[in-house]
């Protein structure tokens, strides 16, 4: 609980003052930067959903790109239709992507470890052959998403401003939820899960609906992630789900420290900014990032997130 | 469906089954005796292919671009193993896999540097091109020497893992490790070894499928994942999992393409591609950890 007390330890308003500054940077009128920070912030969402599974269920998810495109598919899908409220669509993302958590939980989570890895990976191929399989919906090629999710009429997402500060809103409301969720009883739980499941069966407490419930709540969160980011590119492929986004999305955790919620935040932001500085300089950028994730697991004990907090960890790195 | 069609199909999944057997035994090798995920090895299979084509450009002899295939990619997986593996070994699955999937990311991007995005057609070499004829059916050469070639690989390392020196080292070095070492044993060496030889039998696969599939960046990817796939249900670290899965998804796979959209129809083509993953989640749904993993090994 001491970590409750530090929240507001010496370098955590470095931490507030880089959330004010991102939120004042529409000001500057600058819509590719928006553009670019808003990617952050979507992908912050999806990386602080996948904490919740590393850092506290210490289960790696090597499919996490799946519920993304769920998200995806499910706007872009109901707006071909029409349905462009995303009062609609949004929630309709959230509950496929749960449910189909709840499906691929029940399989996944009877495994440990690395199968537990592994067959989060073959979920995400199915969710892959699924999508490329939609011959209406332009199978391998993707299609375009027809309307923007609007939250009124008249205010849609096709205003990047608009989008940047929903982005924002969702990313700091998840934060929010996760923080109260993981310090709940519920937390603790799985957190016990993580630590040593048998003498937490020795208690009385069955993990199992403790982890398929936490499972169900990142998909679904990293499915809303999936329906900003359809906003963003205005555009739905199977390229979604590529097993390179899941391993980035891993990438962005364990760079921001993993298990802390904030860092995953940070790491998303750190990994989509470096991808675009980067790609700006050569073609080639990968030479450099590839060896950079390499350098990180070697040699870097903590993450982004460790130099704005000494002790800031809510518990030690999850054991895959 | 004629019983020639059925019988050709059965070689092919056979034939299928035995290239994934090559690249799983490198990675339930190196898992059960150093424990350590290795997601690099797609890389390998790449790697070896595209050596391979090169080779096989420049001088036109088969064997001189087996020998390219072969050494090259052992030596780069020694290299690799000392520089950025080595210290992985004991860390958790997430390190593991990361680096690994590090590794991956700059091999492909490596590979797009030196021979370009174009995909690269590799011609089958002219002494195993043509038909053969197999009770009655035209079958060709040179997927039965794939077979064989498979079937030859497989039984050299089941000799070396079960009556060699180096192998009854392995096999001491996954059970344990401090042990074998203290016995003096280069416990160091033995383990590039083991991770040069794992490199080695997927540059094999990834060399002999270059006139079956075009040679073009990340070709290695779709590949590990399948591996993955199989060394899961055939459990990690198991040789004799890994053989049985490879055949099971070898004839599934082959069958399923078949079949499905028989079937099924449209919606079969769909089935045929997601098959080898729902035969992984049925088969992890009544054994978590996988069909011949061996008790208190596991993870």
């Amino acid at each position: 609980m001491s970590n409750r007390l530090q929240f507001f330890s010496r370098r955590q308003w470095l931490l507030w003052l880089l959330l004010a500054l991102v939120l004042l940077l529409p000001l500057s009128g600058e819509l590719y930067y928006v553009k670019l920070v808003t990617r952050m912030l979507i992908f912050a969402i999806a990386a602080l959903s996948l904490d919740l599974l590393v850092g506290y269920l210490g289960l790696v998810s090597f499919g996490h790109a799946a519920f993304m495109a769920i998200g995806a598919y499910a706007t872009g899908m109901l707006a071909s239709q029409g349905y462009v409220s995303a009062w609609l669509a949004w929630p309709m993302a959230m509950l496929l992507g749960a449910a189909f958590a709840l499906v691929a939980g029940v399989v996944s989570l009877r495994c440990s470890g690395l199968y537990f890895i592994f067959i989060t990976l073959a979920f995400s191929q199915m969710v892959f052959y699924g999508a490329q399989s939609l011959r209406s919906y332009g199978g391998d090629d993707g299609f375009a998403l027809d309307g923007a999710s609007a939250i009124a009429p008249g205010l849609d997402m096709s205003d990047p401003m608009l989008l940047f500060y929903v982005s924002a809103a969702i990313l700091l409301a998840c934060l929010y939820i996760s923080r109260r969720l993981v310090w709940s009883p519920f937390g603790r739980i799985a957190v016990a899960a993580r630590d040593n499941e048998a003498r937490l069966a020795s208690i009385g407490v069955q993990a199992y609906p403790y982890k398929l419930l936490m499972f169900m709540i990142s998909g679904a969160m990293a499915s809303l992630s999936g329906a900003l980011l359809a906003n963003l590119t205005g555009f739905i492929a199977p390229g979604y789900v590529s097993w390179l986004v899941s391993g980035e999305l891993l990438v962005m955790v364990i760079l921001g420290s993993v298990g802390t919620l904030v860092g995953p935040v940070l790491g998303a932001a750190v990994f989509v900014g470096f991808e675009h500085a980067l790609s700006d300089l050569t073609e080639h950028w990968m030479l450099v990032f590839g060896p950079l994730i390499v350098f990180r697991v070697l040699f870097l004990k903590d993450g982004i997130y460790g130099l704005f907090s000494r002790s800031g960890k809510d518990g030690r790195e999850g054991e895959a | 469906m004629t019983f020639s069609i059925l019988l050709e199909q059965l070689f092919n999944g056979f034939q299928y089954g035995m290239l994934l057997f090559l690249m799983a035994t490198g990675v339930t090798l190196v898992f059960g005796v150093m424990r350590l995920v290795n997601l690099a090895h797609g890389s390998m299979f790449m790697v070896g292919g595209y050596l391979a084509s090169t080779a096989m450009q420049a001088t036109g002899s088969f064997w001189i671009a087996a020998l390219c295939a072969l050494v090259g990619s052992a030596v780069l997986a020694a290299m690799l193993e000392i520089l950025v593996v080595r210290p992985l070994y004991g860390r958790g699955h997430l390190d593991q896999l990361l680096a690994t999937f590090g590794i991956t990311l700059t091999l492909n991007e490596l590979v797009v540097l030196v021979w370009g995005r174009e995909p690269i057609f590799v011609k089958v070499p002219a002494m195993l091109s043509g038909h053969t004829d197999i009770l009655g059916f035209p079958y060709p050469v040179y997927r039965l020497a794939i077979t064989a070639v498979a079937v030859l690989a497989g039984l050299i390392l089941m000799w070396l893992v079960a009556r060699t020196r180096f192998g009854m080292l392995i096999r001491a070095g996954a059970d344990n490790r401090t042990m074998v070492a203290g016995l003096g044993v280069n416990v160091t060496v033995l383990y590039t070894l083991v991770f040069a030889l794992a490199a080695l039998l997927a540059a094999l696969a990834g060399m002999m499928s270059g006139p079956l599939i075009a040679m073009q960046p990340g070709v290695g990817d779709p590949i590990l994942i399948l591996t993955l796939t199989v060394v899961c249900i055939g459990g990690f670290g198991s040789l004799k999992g890994a053989l049985v899965a490879s055949l099971l998804i070898g004839m599934f796979d082959t069958f399923g393409r078949i079949f499905a959209p028989q079937w099924f129809g449209a919606a079969g083509n769909t089935l045929a591609n997601m098959l080898v993953y729902v035969v992984m989640a049925a088969v992890l749904f009544f054994r978590p950890a996988g069909l011949f993993s061996s008790p208190g090994k596991h993870q």
